[in-house]
């Protein structure tokens, strides 16, 4: 099992990409994706070193609604700083210590920075241990951390690592 | 006479979404001229144009399911590929530029901090490596 099928939810995504490319969810579409996304995972297994394991799938999910959320506030904010008055802009760098470990977590969390409001990831440390943020408001880096903390760390931690 | 009216209805949403989408994008650009130094610019085309281009994006398969036979799904493989690479770039470009020392308006991040991002703190140096000097295990 593990050898003819080594990374189910590369495969699944493999068929979801395949399906949405040909606009169409005829049998023989299926047929071809499903044979695709057998089939490149396995001439692909030596690049694939990290498996991912969701541990709990909903709440994956869960957190990716609150990030499409964010994502729509994050442009009506900043879209006010561009318009409003320069003065209410206050960049600053931020340093934040991460304590998601993973390769996968660590690239999800620094993006979902990107995409939510007012804060952009712009440089990961080579050990992976903290991430300098770049925000737009930034008189209060704590309030920032923690908000990151708890709204999108601790949910990868929750459903991609062990704890 | 019901048809003349979802099609007035659909039309009308479609167009709504095409102004939000064209009025974030312009929202984007003008960000562009408005803040002053390249960190500041890099959030942006991150945020505002994301919103910019899904509303394109949603009101473009609303209208081709609307207007052709079957679903139109594969503007949903645009925002996931712009959602993923919009934030590696702009991660990229911002890396490169502490990198640089690029100056900033709210001033860079301590020097010590910097070196550390650079990598020179963890480096192993090829001649340090046991493996690579047997010389060192006799």
């Amino acid at each position: 099992m593990k050898k003819l099928l080594p990374h189910p939810i590369l495969s699944l995504m493999l068929l979801g990409l395949w399906l949405l490319l040909v606009n169409s969810i005829s049998p023989g579409q299926i047929l071809l994706g499903a044979l695709l996304a057998w089939l490149i995972p396995l001439y692909t297994a030596r690049f694939w070193t990290a498996q991912i394991h969701i541990r709990r799938p909903l709440l994956l999910l869960k957190l990716t609604g609150t990030v499409l959320v964010d994502i729509l506030i994050a442009n009506i904010a900043v879209a006010r700083l561009i318009i409003g008055p320069r003065a209410r802009i206050q960049p600053a760098f931020i340093r934040m210590p991460l304590r998601v470990k993973g390769n996968v977590s660590v690239s999800l969390l620094a993006n979902t920075i990107t995409l939510t409001p007012g804060t952009l990831s712009a440089s990961l440390s080579p050990d992976r241990s903290e991430l300098i943020i770049h925000a737009l408001q930034g008189n209060d880096p704590e309030a920032i951390i923690t908000d990151i903390r708890e709204r999108y760390e601790q949910p990868l931690l929750d459903a991609l690592e062990q704890t | 006479m019901t048809t003349e009216l979802t099609t007035l209805l659909v039309e009308l949403f479609v167009a709504l979404l095409i102004l939000i989408g064209a009025g974030f994008t312009l929202l984007g650009s003008f960000g562009l001229v408005r803040l002053s130094d390249l960190y500041e610019r890099l959030h942006t085309p991150t945020k505002a144009t994301t919103l910019g281009v899904g509303s394109l994006l949603i009101a473009s398969a609303v209208f081709f399911t609307w207007r052709e036979p079957g679903v139109s799904l594969h503007e949903v493989l645009v925002a996931v590929f712009l959602f993923i690479t919009a934030p590696v770039s702009a991660h990229l470009i911002a890396k490169a530029a502490l990198h640089q020392r690029t100056p900033s308006h709210s001033g860079l991040p301590p020097e010590t901090l910097l070196e550390k991002h650079d990598g020179h703190g963890t480096r192993t140096k090829p001649d340090t490596d046991p493996k690579q000097k047997p010389s060192q295990t006799d």
